[in-house]
């Protein structure tokens, strides 16, 4: 089968991980709803520093809902989620403190359209870090430099590629410095040729040791960069392993039934 | 934010401009004939388009129609500015601040449902014939005040609406970075929320000169006032006109101006105006 979703030097190249420190997250019994519907039906799952963890599923199976909670943009029903040991869905914690230390990207990038590149990613620094505007402006001209978009800092959002937009909202998140980045299929909303220069972020950051977890459909990509693979099914991580266990032999049969779905569309 | 086609090809927006120019004369000659052909056209044309009595009657009523500019500038200032903090109360989703919701709520019900003049008599004369102490009794200044409690429940609705027309993911954007709620409105949803609502706000800033004229109901003498003392004089109604054509010549660049705002920030802005 050949890889229609990856171009061949992005595909099967499996990197080196940064060795795992202590315990980044640890996620006991999350149980979330949206009214009727139980997205959430008791998560656990815990990730340690430099650890990189794709979460895979069938559309609706709660990825993104799972995502969205660590970050308490979503209110959790129950259950607890600890970032380095401090529990965040305590009731006296600061919802923005907790955020500063979590990136989120999404997969429509969420630019701020009214200002530039550069004050898309000082703009949080600034206001939130109280960081000087020289201060924030050198780091953020850093990291953009870092991924190939210096030339674009006084564009506005709608004047760049989705791709390009994409690895802006990357570098939004990092001019935080966080401890977790959270990736919400990134690459879900860009033109075909425009996904291997987001990967390709996403791939720096995990060889430079980011603690990333990792919603995507892009088996390639998670079986070459992740440590651990979640098969999430119908609001449970069914099934999880290595990349190799993962892809090689699953256990469950929903688990191997998805993935043939997923080979069958081309996308491994 | 799909590239939509601007301009038509060079050569059919030429074309354009003749038959619009031909087609606008044939209509505004067949216009001219059939009015000044008609029989009352010289009683109209004295009544109302005397050119003697314009010249004679303008520099009174353009005088006091620096009044009315007035009163146009201060309200207006203060209409944005209320406005602007009842949309945002309107808005707010914590239960500790529903009072607040509520107020906006009733605010705006209220005032953009009574006819402005009645509210005008209310304030006018009713606060003053209170003889409370300390609150002024200046018709000015009850005037002022009328316009901006009026014009402030429709322009917040217009924020309103500007506020609610930013997608909820760029709030959930800059929450998730760290921004606090307040933070967030004030950085990345105002902003964008106002550039949006730029071209009706200047509506409703057309809609606010013009009832500066409502002023007069309380005695002070603006251009409205002053050419209806003229027309009272012989009846001759072309002082009307002076306050017309003094009105036109703020709101027409008022409009232009709005054009070429929202012309220039979309080209800075997006990629498809270059």
């Amino acid at each position: 089968m050949t890889d229609l979703s990856l171009p061949p030097d992005v595909a099967r190249r499996p990197i080196a991980h940064t060795e795992l420190g202590g315990e980044a997250l640890r996620i006991e019994a999350l149980y979330k709803s949206f009214g009727e519907l139980q997205v959430l039906k008791g998560i656990d799952l815990e990730v340690a520093e430099h650890e990189v963890v794709a979460l895979i599923g069938a559309s609706g199976s709660g990825k993104s809902t799972l995502l969205r909670c660590i970050n308490l943009i979503e209110p959790v029903d129950a259950g607890r989620i600890r970032v380095s040991g401090e529990e965040i869905t305590a009731h006296n914690v600061s919802v923005d403190k907790v955020r500063r230390r979590i990136g989120i990207v999404y997969q429509s990038f969420n630019l701020f359209p009214h200002m530039t590149v550069l004050a898309n990613v000082t703009l949080a620094p600034r206001k939130v870090l109280k960081l000087s505007r020289g201060e924030a402006e050198a780091r953020a001209n850093a990291l953009l430099t870092r991924f190939g978009l210096a030339d674009k800092r006084h564009e506005h959002p709608d004047r760049l590629s989705g791709g390009q937009q994409q690895r802006v909202a990357i570098v939004r998140a990092l001019a935080m410095q966080p401890d977790l980045l959270l990736l919400d299929e990134v690459t879900s909303a860009l033109d075909p040729v425009l996904v291997s220069e987001v990967l390709d972020v996403v791939r720096e950051l995990a060889i430079a040791g980011m603690t990333m977890i990792i919603a995507t459909h892009e088996m390639g990509f998670a079986r070459d960069i992740a440590n651990r693979v979640c098969f999430l099914h119908q609001g449970r991580i069914l099934e999880q392993g290595t990349p190799a266990e993962m892809f090689g032999g699953p256990r469950e049969p929903e688990t191997a039934a998805f993935l043939e779905r997923v080979i069958r569309a081309g996308r491994l | 934010m799909g590239a939509r086609p601007r301009r038509p090809l060079r050569q059919s927006r030429w074309a354009g401009v003749v038959i619009a120019a031909v087609s606008t004369s044939v209509v505004l000659t067949l216009l001219a004939v059939v009015i000044t052909g008609s029989e009352g056209w010289p009683r109209v044309q004295e009544a109302f388009f005397n050119g003697d009595k314009f010249a004679e009657t303008w520099p009174d009523i353009a005088q006091a129609f620096l009044k009315n500019l007035q009163i146009f500038a201060v309200a207006e200032l203060f209409i944005l500015v209320f406005a602007l903090l009842v949309a945002v109360m309107r808005g707010v989703r914590s239960p500790v601040l529903f009072p607040l919701k509520l107020f906006a709520i009733v605010y705006v019900d209220l005032f953009r449902g009574i006819p402005s003049i009645v509210i005008i008599y209310m304030f006018g004369f009713g606060i003053p014939a209170l003889g409370i102490d300390g609150v002024p009794d200046d018709p000015w200044f009850w005037g002022v005040v009328t316009l901006v409690i009026v014009w402030t429940a429709y322009v917040s609705e217009v924020y309103r609406a500007g506020i609610e027309s930013v997608h909820p993911s760029q709030d959930a954007a800059a929450r998730s970075l760290g921004l606090s709620g307040f933070q967030a409105l004030r950085f990345v949803v105002l902003p964008q929320a106002v550039r949006r609502v730029i071209p009706p706000l200047m509506n409703d800033a057309i809609g606010l000169t013009k009832d500066t004229a409502l002023v007069s109901f309380l005695g002070p003498i603006e251009a409205f006032r002053r050419s209806q003392m003229k027309v009272s004089a012989d009846f001759n109604f072309t002082p009307y006109l002076v306050a017309a054509v003094l009105f036109l010549l703020i709101t027409i660049p008022l409009t232009r101006l709005t054009d070429w705002l929202v012309a220039r920030e979309r080209k800075r802005t997006q990629a498809n105006a270059r």
